[in-house]
């Protein structure tokens, strides 16, 4: 008998209290999983849900989950921003079938035709009082004491910030501002500085768990590394400026890339042997990395990130949100949406949509680390009680002005820790 | 326009890619010339962008030069099933049509699964020596969603 498998199922007990090192079961168990969505992703935060540009009139919708959670995000008729469970209180069906639109003034069930108002408080149901039958009797319909205001669908609260939209299911989520910290909030309003204008939606759908895939967004080591694009077109290197920030509780960070031009005589990557350094590598259309400065700073990347997975993307003039999205322990959806301002010149928007090659399920720089995070997933596949070394830069979590560390990363589990109880 | 010279045409664009010739990809469009790899849903909703985007030749070339030597992901091959072209109209010399596309994708493992479907809408005018090439390629996909990578162009 293969006593192995029994004997090595993991215990959901974090193996050392350290921020450096994080045990792989965390990516395969599936009640660790089902205790994610409920403390992470419906428990006190901010999940982004939409864009303002997405929703701008009375009545205009979009559907998106928080983690498993399908929602509704909806303009009503005071330019507020509701958001409730996309579930009918009914039976449970969908409400909402589209991935957005406009409801006019209601939502109506397809199942039974029970309907919302636009701030989600159930409104009508069908035959409430009951049918007239031939003989002009009543019968059917709902109980005279059935209170329609108690059968709603589960109301999140909604915040926007620089048109970006977040939805909590708890009341315990402090404003978003304080969620933030004053540096993140103030590297998310430097880019989102007036209106956008969408300029496509794509989905990547992840081989892996969905931390794997935040972690490399946090993961200022391997930019430079993994990324042949990042290092010969010097779109950002570690021998350039730049730093990484993270937020007090570690959830939320903005890593960035100073453009300087005193580097191009760096050899470090050289000297080192590292893959990425190819002097013979050029473009044919360089108009691809035309870039112009258009936030008033020598920030040419900058990579922010919101606890437990929004993500948003300035890259030169490329500019993006993601969400992660989680489905199951080794699946996750990537969900890109790109934009530009809404005061855009058409030059403007030609240099975006070239840049725009740089990112997305098939970007030049982006390209791998959509592969990335399958690779570990398959790695580990039988060493759940073993553990990752993230220990680049130290053991601590706090800004620092290199991006040779691994701080944010580590930064992420503090503050996944802290709310998962572990 | 004759359907003939065009099923050539996209026989092939097929056979470029799918037997991993990608420099042969390029010479296939015009020096000015627009590729782009998008969505039913963003061509309906009037938005822009594409996961891959050229606006001319050299950035086509570039495409497969960074298959070549940039980007790393897991050994795969495509392998196309174009449908019959239907000439839509003629413009400014260039005829306007529309072709069917299925991808299968042949991973390392060796998973032959359906990568995505769609259909090329594309402008078509013969070169200087007459050889029929793309002034514009759109590959709309009837999707959105992406499995994990998009590195070999549709």
């Amino acid at each position: 008998m293969d006593i192995r498998h029994t004997e090595t199922i993991p215990s959901p007990i974090w193996p050392e209290d350290s921020v450096a090192r994080v045990p792989y079961w965390v990516y395969q168990d599936p009640a660790n999983y089902a205790r994610e969505l409920s403390r992470l992703f419906e428990g006190p935060t901010w999940n982004y849900v939409c864009l303002e540009a997405d929703i701008p009139n009375k009545g205009d919708f979009r559907t998106n989950v928080v983690g498993a959670l399908p929602v509704i995000v909806v303009r009503d008729a005071d330019g507020a921003i509701n958001c409730f469970e996309n579930r009918c209180a009914h039976r449970g069906a969908l409400i909402a079938l589209d991935d957005g639109g406009n409801a006019a003034n209601n939502f109506k069930c397809i199942y039974h035709a029970w309907s919302y108002d636009l701030c989600g408080n159930l409104r009508g149901i069908a035959f409430e009082r009951g049918i007239n039958g031939p003989d002009g009797v009543v019968r059917g319909g709902m109980p005279r004491d059935f209170k329609r205001e108690t059968f709603s669908p589960r109301k999140l609260r909604t915040t926007t910030l620089a048109g970006l939209v977040f939805a909590t299911l708890s009341d315990d989520t402090p404003p978003i501002e304080a969620y933030l910290g004053a540096e993140i909030l103030g590297r998310i309003r430097r880019v989102l500085n007036r209106p956008i204008k969408v300029m496509g939606r794509f989905t990547q759908a992840l081989p892996n768990n969905w931390k794997l895939y935040v972690e490399n967004v946090k993961d200022t080591y391997h930019a430079s590394l993994l990324h042949l694009f990042f290092g010969t077109f010097r779109i950002t290197r570690l021998t350039q400026g730049g730093g990484v920030l993270v937020s007090p509780d570690g959830g939320h960070h903005a890593s960035y890339t100073i453009d300087k031009a005193d580097d191009r005589q760096s050899t470090a990557y050289r000297d080192q042997g590292i893959r990425t350094e190819d002097k013979d590598y050029t473009l044919a259309d360089p108009s691809l990395l035309d870039t112009v400065k258009e936030f008033g700073d020598d920030i040419q990347l900058q990579i922010l990130s919101v606890f437990p997975g929004f993500i948003l993307q300035q890259i030169h003039n490329c500019l993006a949100v993601r969400q992660v999205v989680p489905c199951g322990t080794d699946r996750m959806e990537l969900r890109w949406t790109y934009f530009g301002f809404a005061d855009d010149p058409p030059e403007m928007t030609t240099r975006r949509l070239k840049q725009q090659n740089l990112v997305g399920p098939a970007g030049f720089v982006s390209m791998e680390d959509g592969c990335v995070g399958g690779f570990v997933q398959r790695g580990i596949a039988a060493a759940g009680d073993q553990v990752s070394v993230i220990e680049m830069g130290g053991d601590t979590t706090e800004s620092q002005a290199t991006r040779a560390t691994e701080a944010s990363v580590r930064g992420f589990w503090k503050a996944y820790r802290a709310r998962m109880g572990y | 326009m004759d359907v003939g010279p065009l099923v050539s045409l996209n026989a092939a664009y097929a056979r470029a890619i799918d037997n991993e010739q990608f420099e042969q990809w390029p010479e296939l469009f015009h020096e000015a010339c627009l590729y782009k790899v998008t969505t039913a849903e963003n061509v309906a909703h009037g938005l822009e962008a594409g996961v891959m985007y050229a606006d001319s030749r050299a950035m086509l070339r570039d495409r497969v030069s960074a298959l070549r030597k940039a980007n790393i992901y897991e050994r795969q091959r495509y392998r196309h099933i174009v449908g019959l072209p239907v000439v839509l109209g003629e413009r400014d010399g260039a005829a306007e049509v529309e072709t069917p596309f299925l991808i299968v994708r042949i991973m390392r493992g060796g998973a032959m699964d359906v990568f995505a479907t769609g259909c090329y809408r594309d402008k078509v005018r013969p070169d200087a020596v007459g050889a029929l090439r793309f002034v514009e390629r759109i590959a709309v996909c009837d999707g959105g969603r992406f499995d994990t990578l998009v590195a070999i162009p549709f």
